[in-house]
């Protein structure tokens, strides 16, 4: 197959954000997950648990609840006391409303999805009307000591549940005063803590109260009397947060110690009908605080400050025992962080508020397979963009020329122009965006470098011609009448006369660049689009989904090619369909049109169509190297998958030339050295 | 908790009370029937659960009843007394009091005492005191003067203590008080002189008293307004001299002082007494229940049209007078067992066995009316034998008439009978209604202990303590440890007074009566005779969990006992009771269900000795225990490692100061310091490892990360 100089390069010092809420939505089977940076990412959890939107974030919004409305609506809320609901078609921040009650700590949607209420640190309960388009403030209830950490509503609508420090209040809504007020014994371990923070509360529909806090308790209360009738101490440290099933026969917290702990109401003995809260299983996915939890009907999802989604399916919900029901982890973003100047061989990182962009080094030694080769020149980093403004950047781009670099966030577009003399490097911004060049969701420069390709937010696609220090735009494709649906993901072809771009759901559209116009539309496929690349010369078109299958689709013929239907016939390899991460970027080979390089986060892999494809009995993986074997034997294994797991956890890899590849690792153990430490455990004595 | 009921008066009938109230109320020989005298003429007996009076009977115009009316509960006939001297008897038949049995005495009595399961006493004025046939005998008898000049009797009581009657009667002279003492068994008469302590000056306004088994706790109600208690030992050490007694504060001012009338006070049992009294200078007069245990006041009720301090209690009613009616409050306390709620649990069930229904079932119970006895029914057409049984009263019926009076063989037999028919799913309400009724058959004639027909019952696998709570109190009398293994074993619900009564029978029976009692061995001897042949070489080492003593630094501990290292093998390979004392420990107590806070004010109780003893016991088991890789014990249903390290945690908990000084014990104490200093250092050794493990996963982490940067050959095959 091949000889490779692999440069790999762990210097990409990417820390994600941690995890502050969750919110899972039954009706369409997402995922809404908000980070401490303000991000909000959304998952299908149909789509094999693809994170198919992200809401970029900004600094000062820091997301402390996040939640699902009727018709699939997601609001948030933060500490600078605003509500935000998101447009998912748009990708954008549809409104903001402050609620006037200084930082906000709560929000919940109400059972019929129509009211929501916030909790303020300045202890006020807020009720908000949703209307069609907007939220309308309804009014105040009974204003409390402390700030409302926690809210939860009766399943009928009637009552709230609102957690403070140290009591838990029930509200009656349609008077909006407190009818109940439940204190929480501050005692931590026989001693008395300050404050017993009340992190979490969860309203059964038969009146009982659960609530999580500070002092490691699980308790049940009975909201009509305001009795304690149950206690569980599960941790030494905060019970961080709760969800309840939608049937109410189970829940799950999170506490600061990392640990999941699951609630199952079980019958007391195996025929009797009185049922108990019995924990049952506690799960330690996590090293750090599990700062929030989400139940769906078959999983327990789970995240937190360790930077960590967890989804734990539960095996007796789980149907059919496929992979669907293992365990899932997913840590990084399913999309680029980086990109790469191939003729100058430039790797551009993307951070949440600055760029960095690093030459990589070069060696003169050749070696076998496995060396390491002595470095003749070192990685260099040439430059460290801060970002201006507080928001975080959404895409960036380095052309293939190296002398341009467009990065943009959600309100300014930003293009620079680099020089480079020598060791020297000076930039210099091209001034005078366009009003139309706000905000992009993807940019893309041609191979030539001379074209910009940006997708903004509205759904449309701006076309830029790139001059020595200045631009001139020269064509807008506008959405399908219609749609409002943002492109994501767009390539294009190398000799530059076909740009493909996807959304999220639709198919792929192709455009003719030469005559500006739509040239056809891949048809739609019920997964998710996580990759797009068009091969050079055939033009054909890679497309990645997130159920793991690979199309080839050619341009010009529009029709998927022979080799994509014999595929489809018979089937991908069952160990290839298995894997858990979505293939983030595809490449090809110059000399070699019949190869096709493609990654995820545990493996890359370059498809070779010449070679048969494997059937489910082909050793798919073939890790070791053959040494002595006969080519009798190695034609009759090879199959047209190589791939190599040698690089992981990898974020991106690309061919710089034909004999070179980069491989962008980012290890686990280097994240969680940059995390706080976690809660120390003794292992051994009291 | 204790709660007092919606009350009820009695008679719509004023009752000639006057500011002074009532004579008296008296039990009459049926349940709920009282015998009610006031202050004139008439003595009026209601039933109180119909609200309605069944009789009534008056003396002639100008003579008055001086002292309440009782009933003789080995006749059923009635007696008063009037006019201080003339005695009448009479029973539920006769109409007139006029033409019944009149016997007029030497000297004024104060009070007839009548109380189940013992002839009536006359107490006289002078505080001689006399049975009621000795008396009928000879009624013009002389009668000695026992109290001094001056000195009058303020209050009295009869009590049953073993089944000897006691008296009690309280005098005073001067503001002095006195207690008298009256053993019938013995004849003997104590006196004491109550002692007021710094209240002084207070007066004392009303008694009450409770027994124990050796003393009589009386609480007496002080013009201050707080209740003190004097305990009064029944059996005097020295009967001749005069003795003091000295008063404790009891409860702070329950009512309000200053109060000359209208205060009462009557205990309703161990922790609980009932006040009646305003409680505050200013307010209306109530009657609170206290509990003397926690100083805690359980419940009140307001009695807003005045009362004449009078209070009386039998059975569940508390009596009074409200303003003109006499008033029945009923009153409940109910026991609660807080093991079965808070505690721990029984261990896990015997796969074999049937499980124990912890608790009545009352949708069963409930349940169990019309539909479900139908379908009982047409079920039974099918078997004519059982068609026949239905017929037939229940036998449940049958059997508790059966336990009224036929002797025990013929109980068993007929227990048999019953439990071979078909269970109702009541059945466990009818086993625990059966064992009540054995018991009160007990109580009432003490020969009779139906000991087969008890532990057959106990082993159906239904009873619970709180279906029948007297039985383990019968058995602890009797000190009948196999029945009190079984309970034990059986009970899921025991509080841990009993518990820990039972812990201490069982560590202080002597050896001899162990012997001769049949006690479930289970699997004790198996292992206990294995031990016995054994040599202990291999003991010592494993003794301190694996941690070799010699390699600690020596100590003082340590030199000590490696003195004599023959005799601490010997002492921890041999086990320190007999195998069936053992098997009594183990198999019945250290599975009991408890909660810590509960057992530990019994278990400092126990003599230290047995102290010892049970530790030394806890401490070989331990041993046992870690002898083999899982640490258990051999045999069915041992008790776990943790059940013992429980029980030895306990023990020390409650014990220590006292075990401490004890020089038997010191060894034991020591190799046990040891233990637990071996099981610090381990945990620490441990946690040291861990942390250089953890330097170590450090290390090797970064030999695995190689540089940030690196350019290799991959070559794909």
């Amino acid at each position: 197959m091949g000889e490779f100089k692999v440069h790999r390069v762990r210097f990409f010092n990417y820390v994600p954000s941690g995890i502050r809420c969750v919110a899972y939505n039954n009706q369409s089977n997402r995922l809404a997950v908000s980070r401490t940076d303000g991000t909000v990412e959304i998952y299908n959890l149909s789509a094999n648990y693809f994170q198919e939107k992200f809401f970029p974030g900004h600094e000062s919004r820091a997301t402390e609840a996040l939640c699902w409305a009727k018709g699939q609506r997601l609001f948030s809320a933060g500490l600078n006391g605003e509500i935000i609901e998101y447009d998912l078609q748009a990708l954008n921040i549809k409104y903001t409303m402050d609620a006037f009650g200084g930082p906000i700590w709560s929000m919940a949607v109400s059972p019929h999805g129509s009211q929501l209420l916030v909790g303020c640190e300045d202890g006020s309960v807020k009720l908000f009307q949703i209307t069609p388009d907007k939220i309308q403030f309804e009014r105040n209830f009974d204003r409390q000591k402390s700030r409302i950490l926690s809210l939860s509503w009766h399943p009928s609508g009637t009552h709230i549940a609102a957690g403070s420090i140290d009591y838990i209040s029930v509200f009656d809504v349609k008077s909006g005063s407190t009818v109940q007020k439940m204190l929480v014994d501050r005692q931590y371990m026989g001693v008395s803590k300050r404050k017993c923070i009340i992190w979490g509360v969860a309203f059964l529909s038969d009146g009982t109260v659960i609530s999580v806090d500070s002092a490691g308790k699980v308790q049940f209360w009975d909201s009509a009397t305001g009795t304690l009738v149950k206690n569980h101490l599960i941790a030494n440290a905060d019970v961080q947060s709760i969800a309840v099933s939608d049937q109410e026969d189970s829940f799950v917290v999170g506490t600061a110690e990392g640990t999941v702990f699951h609630f199952q109401l079980v019958s007391v003995t195996s025929n009797s009908s009185e049922k108990q809260w019995v924990r049952t299983k506690p799960f330690q996915h996590h090293t750090h605080d599990v700062r929030a939890v989400a139940h769906s009907p078959t999983a327990l999802i789970s995240g937190g400050t360790d930077t960590h989604l967890v989804i734990r399916p539960l095996m007796e919900k789980v149907e059919v025992k496929n992979y669907d029901a293992a365990l899932r982890k997913i840590t990084f973003p399913h999309r680029r962080l980086i990109s790469c100047s191939k003729k100058r061989q430039l790797l551009l990182f993307q951070f949440t508020h600055h760029l960095e962009l690093w030459r990589l080094g070069s060696t003169v030694a050749t070696g076998k397979n496995g060396d390491t080769l002595p470095l003749s020149k070192n990685a260099d980093h040439l430059l460290h963009l801060k970002t201006k403004g507080p928001e975080n950047i959404i895409c960036s781009c380095i052309s293939p020329c190296g002398s341009w670099i467009a990065y943009s966030t959600t309100s300014r577009f930003f293009l620079y122009r680099l020089n480079y003399e020598h060791d020297n490097i000076s930039l210099q911004r091209v001034s005078k965006m366009p009003a139309f060049l706000r905000s992009a969701l993807q940019i893309l420069f041609s191979e030539d470098s001379a074209k910009l390709f940006v997708a903004s937010n509205q759904g449309s696609l701006h076309i830029i011609r790139l001059l020595e220090g200045s631009f001139k735009h020269l064509h807008t494709f506008q959405p399908q009448s219609g749609t409002v649906e943002s492109m994501c993901l767009l390539a294009v072809s190398p000799d530059g006369n076909w740009l493909a771009a996807s959304g999220t759901s639709a198919g792929v559209h192709v455009y003719n660049i030469k005559n500006l116009k739509l040239h056809c539309t891949v048809p739609s496929y019920n997964f998710p689009v996580t990759a797009l690349a068009i091969a050079p010369n055939t033009n054909n078109l890679v497309i990645a989904h997130s159920d793991q299958q690979v199309f080839e689709y050619s341009i010009p013929d529009k029709q998927y090619t022979e080799w994509s239907r014999t595929i489809q016939k018979q089937g991908f390899h069952y160990l290839w369909l298995q894997r858990d991460t979505p293939i983030t970027h595809i490449s090809f080979h110059p000399k070699r049109p019949m190869h096709i390089l493609l990654h995820d986060a545990y493996m890359f892999c370059i498809i070779d169509k010449s070679l048969p494809l494997p059937n489910d009995k082909t050793l798919f993986y073939n890790p070791l190297p053959p040494t002595n074997e006969s080519d009798v034997i190695r034609r009759r294994t090879a199959h047209a998958f190589k791939i190599s797991k040698i690089y992981k956890p990898l974020l991106f890899m690309d061919l710089l030339d034909e004999r070179t590849l980069v491989a962008v690792e980012r290890p686990l153990d280097d994240i969680i050295a940059q995390l706080p430490p976690p809660i120390k455990k003794k292992k051994f004595g009291t | 908790m204790a709660a007092l009921e919606e009350g009820f008066t009695l008679s719509a009938v004023p009752l000639g009370a006057g500011p002074h109230g009532l004579l008296g109320v008296e039990q009459s020989d049926r349940p709920d029937q009282f015998l009610v005298t006031d202050g004139g003429r008439t003595v009026i007996l209601y039933k109180v659960s119909d609200q309605k009076p069944l009789g009534s009977w008056s003396v002639k115009q100008g003579q008055v009843i001086t002292c309440p009316a009782v009933c003789n509960f080995q006749t059923g006939e009635y007696i008063v007394v009037h006019d201080n001297k003339v005695l009448r008897i009479w029973s539920n038949e006769d109409v007139n009091l006029d033409k019944v049995f009149k016997a007029t005495l030497s000297a004024e009595v104060y009070r007839i005492h009548s109380i189940q399961g013992t002839e009536p006493l006359v107490l006289f004025k002078e505080g001689a005191v006399r049975g009621l046939e000795a008396l009928l005998a000879e009624p013009q008898q002389k009668i000695e003067t026992v109290i001094s000049d001056e000195e009058v009797i303020k209050w009295t009581k009869f009590f049953m203590v073993f089944r000897h009657p006691v008296l009690i009667f309280i005098t005073e002279k001067h503001r002095n008080y006195f207690a008298y003492v009256q053993m019938f068994n013995s004849c003997t008469l104590s006196k004491y002189t109550l002692l007021l302590g710094h209240e002084e000056k207070s007066v004392i306004q009303r008694f009450t008293a409770s027994v124990d088994r050796k003393v009589i706790s009386l609480m007496s109600l002080s013009s201050d307004g707080c209740i003190y208690k004097s305990l009064i030992p029944i059996h005097p050490n020295d009967p001749e001299k005069n003795q003091r007694v000295v008063r404790s504060l009891l409860l702070k001012t329950v009512v309000s002082g200053n109060v000359r009338n209208g205060v009462a006070l009557t205990v309703l049992d161990q922790d609980h007494i009932a006040v009646l009294g305003p409680p505050l200078p200013a307010s209306k007069e109530c009657v609170s229940i206290w509990n003397t245990k926690f100083q805690t006041l359980q419940t009140s009720k307001e009695l807003p049209q005045g009362t004449s301090g009078q209070l009386w209690y039998y059975g569940e009613n508390l009596f009074m007078l409200h303003g003109k009616f006499l008033t029945v409050i009923p009153y409940k306390c109910e026991v609660s067992s807080l093991a079965g709620a808070l505690g721990k649990l029984k261990h896990s069930q015997d796969p074999g066995t049937q499980t124990v229904p912890h608790f009545v079932n009352w949708e069963t119970s409930r349940g169990y009316g019309f539909g479900s006895q139908n379908s009982e029914q047409s079920k039974r057409i099918l078997r004519r034998r059982k068609i026949e049984v239905s017929v037939q009263p229940p036998p449940s019926k049958q059997l508790l008439s059966t336990i009224k009076k036929d002797s025990e063989k013929r109980i068993v037999e007929e227990l048999c009978k019953f439990l071979a028919s078909k269970q109702t799913p009541d059945f466990h309400t009818i086993i625990g209604d059966i064992v009540l009724e054995l018991l009160g058959r007990h109580k009432v004639e003490p020969s009779f202990y139906p000991r087969n027909a008890l532990m057959q019952l106990i082993r159906t696998h239904v009873l619970s303590y709180s279906l029948c709570p007297g039985l383990m109190e019968v058995a602890l009398e009797k000190t009948d440890v196999q029945m009190l293994q079984l309970c034990l074993q059986q009970f899921p619900d025991i509080p841990e007074s009993v518990t820990c009564a039972c812990l201490k029978i069982f560590l202080s029976i002597s050896d001899d009566s162990l012997q001769e009692a049949e006690i479930n061995m289970e699997s004790v001897s198996d292992y206990i005779d294995s031990v016995q042949e054994e040599k202990m070489e291999e003991q010592t080492e494993i003794l301190h969990n694996g941690f070799n003593p010699e390699e600690e630094n020596c100590d003082n501990c340590d030199r000590e006992l490696n003195k004599k290292p023959q005799d601490t093998a010997e002492e921890t390979t041999s086990c320190p009771v007999i195998p069936k004392r053992a098997a009594l420990l183990r198999n019945a107590i250290l599975h009991s269900a408890y909660s810590e806070m509960f057992l530990l004010p019994h278990l400092k109780d126990i003599p230290a000795q047995h102290v010892t003893l049970f530790l030394q016991y806890l401490y070989f088991l331990y041993l046992k225990c870690s002898e083999n890789a899982t640490m258990t014990l051999p045999g069915l249903h041992p008790p776990t490692l943790n059940q013992i390290m429980d029980w030895i945690c306990l023990l020390l908990d409650a014990n220590f100061t006292v075990v401490v000084m004890i020089p038997e014990a010191k060894r034991l104490l020591l190799s046990l310091y040891k233990f637990v200093k071996s099981q610090i250092c381990i945990c620490s050794e441990l946690n040291k490892i861990e942390v250089s493990f953890r330097e170590l996963q450090k290390l090797n982490q970064e030999k695995n990360n190689r540089e940030l940067y690196s350019i290799e050959v991959l070559e794909l095959f």
